[in-house]
C-alpha cells in the first residue's frame, strides 16, 4: 500500500499533456460546491433558521478569527498547542527510530523489542488518560506523553518493517564491495528503510494531532483545547469553530511538510520526472 | 592444468568444494583452479550450480564445504545490476572504495558513461546499468572478476558492444575472469578456457587458443562447438 502511495504519482502525472483551460474549469468547478455550501449556511443564520447556540454564522466566525488574532489569544494558545505537539513528537519519534533500530537491526534486539511494541501496540491508548492522570498529574506532562505514544508506535512499526524490507541483494553487493557493517548500515539499510519511515512519519503526525486534540479535551488550562472548552461553557460556537478550523490547518500544515521531505529525500524514485 | 600447484600461481584454487540444499547435492567435490589473468566462461545446464559456485568464489555463501582459497580481491557483476537506486551511478562506482574519484571517472569513461555519472540508476536503461555495474567491479581491480550472466539481459547489438568492451578492458587490466553464460557461442568468442559444470563438477575442461578477434566460423570453435553442445547433452545442429 504504502509503496503505491509514494510511487503512483511519479508516473500518474501526465506532465506531457497540459491542457490550461480544462484545468481551470475543472479547479472552479471544485469550488462551487463549497462556495454554495457556505451561502446556504450564511443565509440559514441570517435567517434564524440557524441559531448561533447550535453554529455561528460563517461570517460571525470570521470576524472572531479576527479578534481572537488581534487580542492574541488565538496566538497564544496555539503556541502552547504547537509547543505540546513538538515536545511529544520529538520525544516518541526518538523512541519509536531507535527501538526499531535497535530492533531492526539485531536479532536479539528484535526479541527483546518486538514482542512487547506488539502488545503495547494493541492497548487502546486513548484508554491509558486516567492513569496518565493518575500517574502525572493534569500538568503538561500527561498530554505530551500521549501525543508522543501516538507517534512512536507508527514510527516504530514502519521504520522496523523498513529495515527488515531491504533488498538482501544490496546486502550481498554491500559484502563484495567490502563494506563493513557500519557502511552497510550507513550506505544501504537506512536509506533502504527510509520511504517507509517516511509513511510512518505521516501517519505518525496525523495521530499526533488527534493525540492533542484528545488530551486537550479532558483537562487543560491553555492551548487551542482549552480555549474550546471554555467556549462550550458560553455557547460560543464561533470560537469552537475557529480551534477546529486551526487544529485542521495545522494538521495540512506538517502533512504538506512531510511530502515535501518525501520530495526531496526520495527523489531517487522520482528520476523519470528528472 | 592439472600440473598447477594449489596456492602457487592461482588466484582461486577450489579442492572438494561440496554445497547441499537439503537432499539436494548442488555442487559434489568440485576442483577448480583459476590462473592469474585468465578468462574463463562457465556453461552448464540451467540449474546446474553455476550461481552456487560463483557465489561460493565470492565468499556469500557460508555454508560450502571443502577447500577454498581465493588471494587477491574479488570483484562480482550479478546478472541484474545490482545497482543501489538511492545512489547516483558515480557514487554506486565509488561506494566502499577508498581510491581518488579520478579512478571512477576513469573507469565510467571505459565503460562510455561519463555523461550518466550524476544519474539515478531508476533512469538507466538496461545495457547502461550493465556497464555501470560492470565498472563499479573493474574500478576495484580485481584480481578475479567474477560474472554471473552479465549480458543475458542485453539485446543482440549491445551485447556485441560490450562483449568487445569486456574483452578489451580484461587486455588492459588483466583480471581473472569468470563468466557464467548459457550461450557457447558467447563463450567460444571471449574465453581463453571453457569449462562445462555438470553433476556438481567440471566435467569438461578446455583451452581456446583461437587469436582474437574471433569469428564463429574459426575451425577450431567450430569443433570445440560440437564437444561443448555434446558435454551440455544438446545435439549439435545438422549444418556445417
Ligand atoms: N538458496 C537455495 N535454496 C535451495 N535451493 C537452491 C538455493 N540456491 C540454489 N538452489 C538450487 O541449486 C541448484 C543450482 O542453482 P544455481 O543457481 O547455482 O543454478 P545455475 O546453474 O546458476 O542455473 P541458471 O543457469 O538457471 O542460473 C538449483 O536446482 C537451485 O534450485
Ligand atoms: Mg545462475
Amino acid at each position: 500500500m504504502s509503496v503505491i502511495e509514494l510511487e503512483a504519482p511519479a508516473d500518474v502525472r501526465p506532465r506531457s499533456r497540459p491542457q490550461p483551460a480544462r484545468t481551470w474549469g475543472k479547479a472552479w468547478q471544485r469550488w462551487l460546491s463549497p462556495v454554495a455550501v457556505l451561502a446556504i449556511w450564511q443565509i440559514a443564520s441570517s435567517t434564524g433558521l440557524l441559531p448561533p447556540r447550535l453554529l455561528a454564522a460563517p461570517a460571525t466566525i470570521a470576524a472572531t478569527a479576527a479578534n481572537l488574532i488581534e487580542t492574541g489569544i488565538l496566538p497564544t494558545a496555539v503556541g502552547v498547542s504547537l509547543q505540546r505537539v513538538l515536545l511529544g513528537f520529538a520525544a516518541g519519534a526518538a523512541a519509536g527510530i531507535l527501538l526499531a533500530l535497535v530492533a531492526g537491526l539485531s536479532r536479539p534486539g528484535e526479541n527483546a523489542v518486538d514482542p512487547l511494541m506488539q502488545m503495547l501496540r494493541a492497548l487502546p491508548f486513548f484508554g491509558l488518560i486516567p492513569l496518565f492522570i493518575l500517574w502525572f498529574g493534569i500538568g503538561e506532562t500527561p498530554k505530551v506523553l500521549l501525543v508522543a505514544l501516538a507517534v512512536a508506535f507508527p514510527l516504530y512499526l514502519n521504520t522496523f518493517a523498513g529495515i527488515r524490507g531491504v533488498d538482501g541483494k544490496l546486502a550481498e553487493v554491500a559484502h563484495t564491495l567490502k563494506l563493513g557493517r557500519a557502511a552497510l548500515i550507513r550506505h544501504i539499510v537506512l536509506p533502504g528503510a527510509l520511504p517507509q519511515t517516511l509513511v510512518g512519519l505521516r501517519q505518525s503526525l496525523g495521530v499526533a494531532w488527534l493525540a492533542l486534540i484528545v488530551a486537550e479535551q479532558v483537562n487543560a488550562t491553555a492551548g487551542l483545547g482549552y480555549m474550546i472548552n471554555d467556549a462550550r461553557e458560553f455557547l460560543r460556537t464561533d470560537v469552537i469553530v475557529v480551534g477546529l478550523l486551526v487544529y485542521s490547518a495545522l494538521g495540512l500544515l506538517t502533512d504538506s511538510l512531510v511530502r515535501l521531505l518525501e520530495r526531496r529525500a526520495l527523489s531517487w524514485r522520482r528520476g523519470f520526472l528528472g | 592444468m592439472a600440473a598447477r600447484l594449489p596456492g602457487v600461481d592461482t588466484v582461486a584454487s577450489v579442492r572438494g568444494l561440496t554445497r547441499a540444499f537439503g537432499d539436494r547435492v548442488v555442487l559434489d567435490a568440485l576442483d577448480l583452479e583459476i590462473g592469474p589473468g585468465e578468462f574463463i566462461a562457465l556453461l552448464g545446464r540451467s540449474g546446474s550450480g553455476k550461481s552456487t559456485l560463483l557465489r561460493a568464489l565470492a565468499g556469500l555463501d557460508r555454508e560450502v564445504t571443502g577447500e577454498l582459497s581465493v588471494t587477491g580481491s574479488v570483484a562480482v557483476a550479478f546478472q541484474e545490476p545490482r545497482l543501489v537506486p538511492w545512489k547516483r551511478v558515480l557514487a554506486n562506482i565509488t561506494l566502499g572504495l577508498d581510491a581518488p574519484a579520478e579512478r571512477a571517472h576513469a573507469a565510467l569513461a571505459e565503460v562510455g558513461l561519463t555523461e550518466r555519472a550524476q544519474a539515478w540508476p531508476l533512469t538507466l536503461s538496461g545495457g547502461e546499468a550493465q556497464r555501470a555495474s560492470l565498472a563499479r567491479a573493474l574500478v576495484r581491480e580485481p584480481g578475479l572478476l567474477l560474472l554471473d550472466e552479465p549480458f543475458s539481459a542485453l539485446d543482440a547489438l549491445t551485447r556485441i558492444t560490450i562483449h568487445q568492451l569486456v574483452v578489451e578492458l580484461w587486455a588492459r587490466h588483466r583480471p581473472a575472469v569468470l563468466l557464467v553464460t548459457h550461450d557457447v557461442d558467447e563463450a567460444l568468442l571471449l574465453a581463453d578456457r571453457v569449462l562445462v559444470l555438470d553433476e556438481g563438477r567440471i566435467a569438461h575442461d578446455s583451452p581456446v587458443t583461437a587469436p582474437r578477434p574471433r569469428h564463429r566460423d574459426n575451425p577450431e570453435l567450430i569443433t570445440l562447438r560440437a564437444d561443448l553442445l555434446a558435454a551440455l547433452g544438446v545435439a549439435p545442429e545438422g549444418r556445417s
